[in-house]
């Protein structure tokens, strides 16, 4: 049914036709419109934020945990160019988000009016795709595209401008079903020849090893169960990306641990000496490959992706798989089983010798301590008194991200959200307030360190309006730790600029915006604080006084080879005492 | 699996090594891009290129089809093999492009550029442009006793060619389209 409306009742009611529940924004001059049609309505929830990039957060935290798009809605000027984080975060993570903001009126466009901005101009190279909408009876049909586009083929922000007139100008109302979608329609079923290739390859591998990614979560729950039957069918073993725990559960017998520049050494020498890769929704970041000439040197890589682009960019695939993760190891799994369900078992098995011997080493071990908190003691506490809840986890950026990527553990996909991609510092506060307004009775926590916080700090005020119980779990080192770590090992230890000075009190800080604040700085301590934290029914900010010069290891160095990896001290000694024979 | 190396604590290296990206043949590709003609389009494609560090050494665009809306962009562009293949994929990714075709890959393709020259002068110089453009098929569309504007429609390289015989005897100006391709055959 068609229907006339002004643009502004049309945002609503495209919204609404496309199953929004809610929406993360803040209103302004080029928005009122909208925002006027948003007040004489009960259907869509609005979060008011506190800043526009804490609502692009915060609706990615809403997607990454619902498998939904996020949707927020900005004004023109100032309100765009805020958003900007968000979506170069949302694009790099390939998050689907539909951003709708207000632009001025279509007459005064190119005048240098107040808040107007090129929006479409500045965020055209951190979006999928964008539209200014210059009429309103487009406007309906650029909407329900937008919606296509976030979600269809590889996930990502698209942005949809609006001009302030456009959305007071009455136009023809088109609903989703007969809006015209474009051509945009990315290839999902994977060549079978080429499964076939693969499924043959898995039978006669010696060192196999799934390598999988965020891509395996962006497919849904489907692609996560077929992931793990093939694991446990084939009994190869598995290791992950930062974007993609859970795909395969943290607690499964065949687990390696996160792979990467912190990733596990089994993992990482497990890559560096496998002889097939089957890299599954993952796209061979730096963060992963480390020194390319030396990547993984005597394996055959089969690659499945539904991006064209990501598969050969920066390694080669020998047997390039285009094609949704879910539909491609659905058809693996059938012409592998139809084919006899056959692996090269006593081959694997040794594999498996090999990796338990790089077990062995223990790569997170760490020197534990009666007087301060160390980090990873902190993340196990965590872990040990969340275990078994239902619990969704979000980060900030830094040295307390990838410990919380080794010490906590994720048995389902959508749990774990964290800037991968663009490691950008005030994601986790506002994307746990995303994800808390998606799950209310969930228990939703933001593994911190302090500088990341206060980033997006402002958002507190947003968790505690919406009562939105989230816990802000702050690993507080009172150092830019990540950088600080970094400059020890590879920068003569000149901290320049490293340290978090005049720090404000967390606890009253929390007090301020009506929150709960709990502080702990002995070990002795952690396990009733983080209790505390948990039994409170409302936001708290726990900070936890951690050890301030901790390192996190392994790292392998920017541009290094996976076996050049460093192991912390403790390993270390570990290693040389012990499992020497695991040096291959 | 070569020997595993265990370093302890902290290392003289830099954190960044800057390898020489390994040295391998850049090739030249005509690439025919049709896209959606909206508002924008030219913009997004460009910054593609320029966002990821890829050559544009030619570019021209048009719209093709007036009902449909659709434009030809035609960019003649290097790189390595594998960075070819990224370009193409990249632009396949682009939501108002609809194919790509790799004019190189796909056979031989005719390509043509037109360009207009000015030259100006006298004397002994001006007759040998005029009888120079004569033999590249150029023609006079404009004519002054001291300037002639020739066009010239080619391949790049003939374009160059007549642009170096045409640089002692007077050049003063000159106006290329860039390269546009068809794939020969039906
Ligand atoms: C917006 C932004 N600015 C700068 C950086 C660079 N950076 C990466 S980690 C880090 C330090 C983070 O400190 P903190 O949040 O306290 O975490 P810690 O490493 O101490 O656990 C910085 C500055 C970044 N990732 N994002
Ligand atoms: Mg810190």
């Amino acid at each position: 049914m068609t229907k006339q409306m002004t643009g502004a009742k049309m945002v609503v009611q495209a919204l609404k036709d496309q199953g929004v529940e809610v929406v993360f924004g803040y209103p302004g001059g080029a928005v009122l419109p909208i925002y006027d049609e948003i007040f004489q309505q009960n259907g869509i929830r609005h979060i008011l934020v506190r800043h526009e990039q804490g609502a692009v957060h915060m609706a990615e935290g809403y997607a990454r945990s619902t498998g939904k798009p996020g949707v927020v809605i900005v004004t023109s000027g100032p309100g765009a160019t805020n958003a900007v984080t968000g979506l170069t975060d949302a694009l790099m993570d390939s998050i689907p988000l539909v951003v709708l903001s207000g632009q001025v009126p279509t007459f005064l466009i190119g005048t240098d009016a107040f808040q107007e901005a090129d929006t479409v101009g500045i965020t055209r190279a951190c979006t999928k795709h964008n539209w200014l909408v210059k009429e309103t009876d487009r406007l309906a049909d650029t909407i329900h595209q937008g919606f296509h586009v976030a979600t269809h083929g590889r996930p990502g922000p698209v942005l949809i401008d609006i001009p302030k007139d456009v959305q007071f100008a009455t136009g023809t109302y088109v609903p989703p079903a007969k809006a015209k979608i474009s051509h945009y329609q990315p290839r999902v079923a994977g060549d079978r020849a080429a499964i076939e290739k693969l499924a043959e390859l898995m039978e006669t591998a010696e060192r196999p090893i799934f390598y999988t990614g965020g891509g395996v979560i962006n497919s849904g729950p489907e692609a996560s169960r077929l992931l793990r039957e093939l694991v446990e069918a084939t009994d190869f073993p598995i290791t992950s990306t930062l974007m993609g725990l859970g795909a395969y559960p943290g607690s499964g017998k065949n687990w390696l641990g996160m792979l990467g520049m912190h990733g596990l050494y089994e993992a990482n020498l497990a890559m560096h000496g496998c002889d097939l890769m089957i890299a599954v929704g993952a796209r061979f970041d730096d963060r992963i490959t480390g020194r390319i000439p030396d990547f993984s040197p005597h394996s055959k890589k089969a690659h499945i992706d539904i991006d064209p682009s990501s598969i050969g960019k920066v390694i080669h695939a020998d047997i390039p798989i285009v094609g949704d993760v879910g539909n491609v190891l659905r058809e693996l799994l059938e012409i592998w089983k139809a084919r006899g369900a056959r692996t090269n078992k006593a081959q694997v098995e040794r594999w498996w010798g090999k990796i338990d011997a790089w077990k062995k080493v223990d790569c997170l071990a760490y020197r534990g301590s009666e007087s301060t908190i160390k980090p990873q003691y902190a993340l196990e506490r965590l872990e040990a008194l969340t275990k078994g809840r239902d619990r969704y986890v979000t980060t900030e950026v830094g040295q307390h991200q990838m410990w919380a990527a080794q010490f906590l553990h994720f048995d389902e996909p959508n749990r774990w959200m964290t800037s991968g991609g663009l490691g950008t510092m005030g994601y986790g506060l506002p994307a746990s307030v995303g994800v808390q307004i998606a799950h209310p009775d969930s228990l939703v926590i933001n593994v911190a360190g302090e500088a990341s916080w206060l980033m997006n700090m402002q958002e507190m005020g947003t968790a505690v309006q919406f009562r939105a119980p989230v816990k802000q779990f702050i690993l507080n080192n009172e150092r830019l730790g990540m950088v600080r770590q970094w400059q020890q090992l590879l920068h003569g230890e000149r901290y320049s600029h490293s340290w978090s000075e005049s720090l404000p009190d967390f606890v009253k800080l929390a007090e301020a915006f009506g929150a709960k604040g709990i502080k702990v700085d002995r070990p002795g301590d952690l396990d009733e604080a983080i209790r505390a934290m948990l039994e409170y029914d409302g936001p708290v900010i726990l900070d936890v006084l951690v050890e301030k010069h901790e390192n996190c290891f392994p790292m392998i160095p920017s541009g290094k080879p996976h076996n050049e990896m460093l192991l912390g001290s403790a390993a270390t000694e570990g290693a040389i005492t012990g499992a020497g024979g695991a040096l291959v | 699996m070569s020997a595993l190396n265990i370093k302890k604590g902290a290392t003289s290296h830099s954190a960044y090594e800057l390898r020489d990206p390994h040295a391998v043949v850049i090739e030249t590709h005509t690439l025919a891009v049709l896209v959606d003609n909206e508002s924008g389009v030219l913009a997004r494609v460009i910054g593609l290129f320029a966002g990821r560090g890829y050559n544009i050494e030619s570019l021209t665009v048009a719209e093709v089809d007036h009902e449909g809306h659709r434009s030809r962009i035609t960019v003649v562009t290097s790189g390595t093999p594998q960075v070819i293949v990224q370009i193409k994929a990249q632009l396949e990714r682009l939501v108002p492009v609809h194919e790509v075709h790799d004019l190189t890959v796909e056979g031989r393709a005719v390509q043509r550029e037109l360009a207009l020259f000015k030259v100006t002068g006298t004397g002994e110089h001006r007759v040998e442009a005029l009888r120079l453009a004569d033999i590249f098929r150029a023609s006079v569309v404009d004519s002054t006793l001291e300037s002639f504007v020739f066009e010239i429609t080619g391949t790049a390289e003939k374009i160059d060619a007549f642009a170096d015989l045409m640089r002692p005897l007077g050049l003063a100006e000159m106006a290329r389209t860039g390269v546009a391709a068809l794939s020969r055959g039906a």
